[in-house]
Formats: C-alpha cells, structure tokens, sequence
C-alpha cells in the first residue's frame, strides 16, 4: 500500500510545492515513514537547457564517492554549476545522505556514433547506480525529485519542497513490503525526464528486468517501480511509441478483445512487447517532460481517482486530497483499469515562464 | 504361439498370477490371453469337472513386461503381476545391472534398446524449485472471476517499434505435443493428437515419419518434421503445416539418428514415408547436408523459400552440454522456434546406454539457453521450447518461468492414452494399441474416445496452469517467461541456483 498524488497545470502555471505536500499528508495511513518523495516539473527555468542530476552519496561529504564521481562526470561532461541540495535536518529527520545537484550538459566528442544524448545521459546514470556508494535521484531537464526515508511531509520539510515552484507535480508516501525501506528506494523514480510514483507490486518484474537489461538499462535500486520508468522511456523515448502505445504495451487489452476488435496495431504491440507488460495491481502517476500519464492495471486492483479543475487536473490514491486541493473540481472520476488517462502540457513556446 | 525369445538364463523379473477361484476360464474366458500382446499368456488344457478338456491361462514366463493389460482387461479382475524375488539385488550390482549383462552375453546381443525416457537417479529439478505466491501485499487472482490469459505467440518478433513480426504459432495454451512419427505411432493415434489440438488451439507434431494424407485437412494445427532421413519430405509435405520443424537431436538419443524397425512398416507407414514397405527406416545419425551451422542455416533458408516464408521455422536440438552457445548460433542461422528436449525426453527405441548416460537435464539447459540469449539481447528474436520430461502443469510453467515461451509435452500423450511405461515401444507390439501398427492391436484405440482424453488433459493442464498464474498474482502468461523472481530453489547448491537463475528458499 503507498499513497500518490499528483497536480498538473497544463498551461504551465507555477505553484509552489507547500500545496502537494499537504496533499499527502491526509494521506498518513497509507504510509509507514519508510520513504517519502516529491518530483517537480519546472524547478530550475534558468537552468532548462542543461540536463539536472541530483545525487545522492553514501556517507557525508568526505565521503570517497564524491570526488570519484565528480571525477568520472567531468570526463563526459560540462558541469556548468554544482552545489550541495539544501537540506533542513529537523526533529523528525535528523539526517541524511550527502545530496548534490549538478546542471550538465554531455559532451559530444565522448559520444558513440549515432548514440543520442539521452542514451549517452542514461549510460552515465546507470554507471554511477552500478557504483553502489552513490544513486542518481533525477536526471532530466528543469525536473527535480526530492526523496528519502520518512514520511513524505517531514521529507518535504527536510528539503523545504515549498521553496521550489512548478507546474508538475508529484508526491509520494510509501509503505514498503516487498524491498527494504532506504533513502534511494523512496519514489518517485526517474530517468531523464520521466518520473514515476507507484502505488502496487509489480510481479512481472523479473520479466521486465531481463527485457529492459538486453537494451542497456539495469535496475539496481532494489524496488520494482523502477522498471516502470525505464520501460517508458524504451518505448516511448528509443522506439518511439505513442502514449496511448506504450500506455497499451504496459496494460494491454485482453486478446480476447483484440481479437473481437480485429485491431492488428494492438496484436502487433501485445506480441512485440510480450516481456515489457506490467503485471499485478498498480496504480501510476507517470510524468514526463511534455505531460502526465495516469495509469492502473487491468484488473483495477488499485485506487486512482482523477480530477479536473479549469486547466488543473489532480490525481490521486484518495479523493480526500483532491478535495483539500479545491474546493470546486469541474469533474471528479475513477478511471477504469488499463485505460490511460493523458496529460498534455500545453507547448512551452506559447508563454514565458511566469513568475 | 510364442515368438519371443525363450531365454532361460535370464530369470523374467514379472510374471502373471491367476486366482482361479475368480478366474472364468470353465466358461471359456480367455480374454487375457487375446489381451497379451507380448505372448506371455496361454492356454493350458486341463481335465474339468465333468471330465471334458478346459483351458486355463497359463503363464510363460518369457516375456511379461508388466504392462497391466491383462491385469486391466480382465473381467473378473482375477490376475496380478508379480515381480520375481528369485533374486535379491546386490546393493552395487542391481537387477538391472546383472539382467543387461545376461542379456547381452547369452542371447540377445549388440546393443540393448529399450523405448521412453532416461530413468536414471539424477536429480529432477522441477521438484526443487517452488512458486511463489500473493500474501497482503498484492492480491491474488481468482482464475474463475477474472480474466486469465495463457495464449503464446511463437515465432521471430521484432526488438524494436516498426520491426516486421515473422510468421506466428498461436497457441491457446503454452502446451504443444511433441514430435511422435507416424510409424512409431499408429494413425489413429495422430488423429486424436489433431483432433485435441484443433478442439483446443494449440499444435501437434507429425515426428519425421511423414504426414498421412488422411489427416491434411489438420495442417492449421500441425507441425511438420524434417529429420535427417527426410521421410515423407516433399514439397506439399512442407507445405501442408503450420510450421515446418528440423529435427537435429532429440533428448532420449542425442547424437544418434532414428531406428523405426521393419515390423513397424507397413502399408500406410511405408506409403506417408516413402519407403518400402517392410524395410527398416533408419535416420542417419548427423543430417548429411548440415555438417555446420552454415549448413543449417542453408537448409532453413531452403526450407522457408519452398514455404514462401509463410510459416515458421523450428530447429529441435537435444539438450547438451553446451547448449547455451548452440542456441545461440541456432537462433542467428535464422530459426524462429528453438526446440530443446531434456535427457528425459521420451522415444520409441533408443539404445540403453544412449538413453541413460546422454544429455543434460531441461531446467538448466532451457534457462542456460535464455540467459545467454537475454545477454546476447537476441532474445526477442527467437521463440524457446522446452521439452524432455514434463509430467505436470507445475513443470510446464516452472519451464515457463526458467525462460521457455512454450513446451511440448509427448510421454503424458501416450500416458493419456493408456501406456502403463512397460518400455517395450520399439516392438511393435504395444497393448495399449499405442505405438504399434499391428492389425488387432492398433484397434484398441478409440480415436473419439483418445481425442476425448488429450483434449481433457490439454484443458486440466490449462486450468492448473491459471490456477497457479492467479495465486502468483499474474493475469497474462506473458508476464512469467523467464520471470525467475517467482522461483525459488530448494535444497540445491549455489552452482545449481547460479545456472537456474533463481534464489535459494529464504532468500
């Protein structure tokens, strides 16, 4: 059992993050203090060009990892500005891991032919996890994940998430079962710009991990949400899927109805990507840098409702936090199980970043 | 009366007994003796009652091979087998042991052969690996409310979006029957195999012994053999299936060819085989035209340009030591199905020494195999079945979850069918009328009533395996191929887990 939430502004609008924390604070019960975790959309504007690594590092600053680290980006990369995360130790949270944010971009000479930046981006990422002594929080463009062990409102005061403003936001509770609770398994789960918080348990995880090893991406943070991200951004990043593909790659529809529907485009992604379903009950807010997935598994075996107010949409495990969000929602509804509910941010050309 | 071999030195391990106080022989019974097929059974005159000659059965003692027939058919269910206890077995040299070297210096000679699988005491993996299950956590899915699918695709798929997907298997359930020969087989026996595997989408395999004309209209549920002897390969052969399936090894005589003897051959056998009749049908051992896996690539392009591309390809190979890189070349020479039968796999006739000494166990070649394809990250592009030594729905998908997209399952087909495992295949003489062409004998199958019993096993199978997907958690079968987390081992050691993938219990 974990709690979600997660507040869209489509047209871009910034809130700052005091909003999502109270949001998941009603949602107590649904946690155990175990992990607690905030992805914001939107957070660093003068920096959105260059790609934004949190790092987390075993031990404190002296900690060996650091310099080994710093040393390893340097040679693939242009750090343009590093600095420690503000962190606000405080009664519930004494302490933490080392965490520092880099603002980077790849440089091209160390690039494989044909390799594109966001490959060359996932393989550092996936070196650094394989490391062991350091975990990459979050990775993508003006996206920042804040997450670690504690119930999510105390980790939200431990990083002060209402100093940060966006437009996306996710937050997370978690009441771990399956895999230890510790400051990298806390969701959300990143890899570049896709995010993911995730209230379930995945039983086709063995699967998807060997799918998703043969194509370079290694899931090391011991929680199985993690595949959730990865084998987003391989269908959607690398092969180029739809939403509503990949969406449909993850909870396909029953063969039976494929089959009545006579809808050859859904047999083709069923058998292509037999190894990528996820299976068990799952509800997921998935976000990404051009909108928000919404998404729970076939058998709806996990709570979602969602919520639309003028251009904000909410969603959320409880209604109870889309109703202290407001007041006066347009439209309150429970997806069905496998039918993605589709979030499009409205293009980023069409206004300057307000203040 | 009796044909076999009178051999005295070697002590017959069974015999029938007869309880003549039940038995029916003064009216004139003798269904035992008609049920016999092995000649193990006659009739003795004796004096009667009345002083008028009776015939009571008599037991040979030559040549019972405990198949039950008798004991089954009898109406007054007045026989038993014993097993001799005319010696005891040394702890080192058992009966076997002894019996074999009897056999081999006294009469029989050359090389033992004996029908079915390796009966050795190695260990049987399946049996140390155990499923998990939902607890709290996540819950379990009821099969009989919720939707569960266990239908498989086989066959090449694309590793990325837009890639062509290759000519495809649709199996309603991840279970195929394995390759069995018209000829080791009889033809009722095949229709029944075509008639279950139509009722319930899935496939049947016609073995190397041709495909009957009789049985062409199955072709949407058949997958049709080529093996090194190339019997009954032509052009329509190939093209009559859904598949089309090299055979290089097979698990219960890997390296060694096929041996279908001349009493097996008869009209029809030599007809589909394009033999004469009469003649033994002897595979060569290696294919001669596939002396390397270049040459096996040739053959499958060969294959695949006389089918037009519309069908898949299959490759069985036995399961061997080196299994692991041989799938792996396999799959590059353009196989869309690989086929890999365990050292238990069953078979008509194979040499003893063959049977029991050769090959390795399925669990670890299959997921061996797997591995090294997800490490190659080849392994979309090939289909994996396991096969060689599956008695249950539990084993099939334990293969599943060690990375086999499907099985073909062919010793419970027979058992299905009535075979009681007396390992007498290879003389035709089988009473349960299963792998015999024998006239007398072959019509002890029903085919209604045989189809009627594949079909129910096909189904039993189908709804334990959903059984088992529900209390894992797991709604599509595609979810658990070669999904070890689900596994877990007991009481194997680290080398054992290592290869199998999987955790040890507790872990």
């Amino acid at each position: 059992m974990c709690g979600i939430v997660g507040i869209v502004n489509t047209d871009r609008k910034m809130i700052d993050g005091s909003y999502i924390k109270e949001a998941i604070r009603i949602q107590k019960d649904r946690g155990n203090g175990l992990g607690g975790g905030f992805a914001v959309y939107g957070a660093y504007p003068e920096n959105k060009d260059k790609y934004a690594f949190h790092i987390m590092y075993e031990g404190d600053h002296n900690s060996p990892a650091v310099a080994r680290i710093e040393d390893y980006l340097k040679t693939r990369t242009v750090i343009y500005q590093s600095e420690q995360i503000p962190v606000y130790p405080n009664r519930r949270i004494p302490r933490g891991p080392y965490m520092k944010r880099y603002f980077l971009k790849p440089i091209e000479e160390f690039m494989a032919p044909e390799q594109t930046e966001e490959d060359f981006i996932i393989d550092i990422v996936m070196h650094i996890n394989r490391m062991n002594d350091a975990f990459v929080v979050s990775s993508g463009k003006n996206v920042g994940v804040f997450k670690g062990m504690g119930y999510p409102e105390d980790i939200g005061d431990y990083f002060r998430i209402e100093d940060y403003r966006g437009y996306m936001w996710t937050a997370h509770n978690r009441f771990p079962t399956n895999t230890p609770g510790w400051w990298g398994g806390a969701h959300p789960f990143t890899i570049l710009d896709k995010a993911v918080v995730h209230n379930g348990e995945i039983t086709s995880y063995g699967t998807n991990v060997r799918w998703l090893e043969m194509y370079g991406y290694y899931c090391l943070l011991q929680t199985d949400t993690e595949v959730i991200s990865y084998i987003y951004d391989k269908l959607s990043r690398r092969d180029g899927l739809s939403e509503g593909d990949a969406c449909c790659v993850m909870a396909p529809p029953l063969w039976e109805e494929i089959d009545r529907t006579k809808d050859e485009k859904k047999r083709y992604l069923r058998q292509t990507y037999g190894s990528a379903i996820v299976n068990g009950p799952f509800g997921i807010v998935l976000t990404h840098k051009e909108g928000a997935i919404v998404l729970n598994d076939r058998n709806k075996l996990r709570p979602v409702v969602c919520a639309q107010a003028g251009n904000t949409y909410y969603a959320s495990s409880e209604e109870c936090s889309i109703r202290f969000l407001s007041s006066d929602v347009d439209r309150i509804w429970s997806p069905r199980g496998g039918e993605p509910v589709l979030l499009h941010l409205a293009a980023e050309t069409d206004r300057k970043v307000p203040s | 009366m009796n044909e076999m071999n009178h051999n005295w030195d070697v002590i017959p391990e069974f015999h029938p007994e007869f309880d003549l106080e039940r038995c029916d022989y003064e009216n004139g019974c003798s269904e035992c003796v008609r049920e016999c097929s092995f000649g193990e059974i006659s009739l003795k005159p004796v004096k009667g009652r009345n002083g008028a000659v009776q015939y009571r059965p008599w037991a040979n003692l030559s040549s019972c091979n405990a198949c039950q027939r008798c004991v089954k058919m009898c109406p007054q269910r007045a026989i038993h087998i014993v097993q001799s206890p005319m010696y005891t077995s040394h702890g080192y040299w058992t009966r076997e042991h002894v019996g074999n070297i009897w056999r081999q210096a006294k009469s029989e000679g050359g090389v033992l052969l004996v029908g079915s699988g390796a009966t050795g005491p190695q260990r049987r993996y399946f049996d140390h690996i155990m499923f998990d299950a939902c607890q709290v956590t996540n819950p379990s899915i009821d099969p009989l409310r919720e939707p569960m699918e266990i239908r498989r695709y086989l066959g090449r798929k694309p590793d990325h979006y837009g890639g062509e997907i290759g000519p495809q298997l649709k199996l309603e359930m991840p279970i195929m029957f394995g390759a069995m020969s018209f000829g080791a087989l009889n033809l009722r026996v095949h229709e029944a195999e075509a008639i279950a595997t139509k009722a319930v989408g899935t496939y049947w395999n016609t073995g190397e012994g041709g495909f009957h004309e009789k049985l062409r209209g199955y072709g949407a549920n058949t997958i049709v053999q080529v093996a090194s002897g190339r019997f009954g390969v032509s052009e329509d052969y190939l093209k009559s299936a859904s598949a089309v399936e090299i055979k290089i090894g097979q698990g219960a005589k890997p390296g060694i060819g096929g041996h279908l003897p001349g009493e097996k051959v008869s009209e029809a056998v030599s007809k589909t085989r394009m033999i004469p009749m009469g003649s033994d049908a002897l595979s060569p051992a290696p294919h001669h035209d596939i002396y390397s896996i270049e040459d096996l690539r040739q053959l499958i392009y060969a294959i695949k340009e006389a089918t037009e591309y519309k069908v898949p390809v299959s490759v069985k190979i036995s399961a061997v030591h080196n299994v692991a890189p041989i799938v792996s070349g396999v799959a590059r020479a353009g196989a869309d199905i690989i086929a890999v039968d365990g050292f238990r796999g069953g078979t008509g006739a194979t040499p003893l020494q063959i049977r029991q000494n050769t090959g390795i166990p399925i669990e670890l070649a299959i997921s061996a195999a797997d591995m090294r394809l997800k490490d190659e990250g080849i392994r979309d592009t090939v289909s994996l079945v396991a096969s060689g030594g599956i008695q249950s729905s539990s084993d099939v998908l334990k293969a599943i979850c060690l990375g086999a997209d499907a099985v073909y399952v062919a010793t419970p087909v027979l058992v299905a069918l009535g075979c009681n495992m007396c390992q007498r295949c290879f003389t035709g003489r089988c009473p349960y009328g299963i792998t015999t062409n024998k006239p007398g004998l072959a019509e002890r199958i029903d085919v209604a009533l045989a189809a009627a019993a594949l079909t129910n096993l096909l189904c039993a199978w189908g709804e334990e395996i959903k059984e088992l997907m529900g209390s894992m958690g797991i709604s599509a079968i595609e979810a658990l191929r070669g999904n070890r987390d689900r596994l877990r081992g007991v009481a194997l050691n680290d080398e054992e887990l290592r290869i199998l993938g999987i955790k040890h219990a507790g872990a």
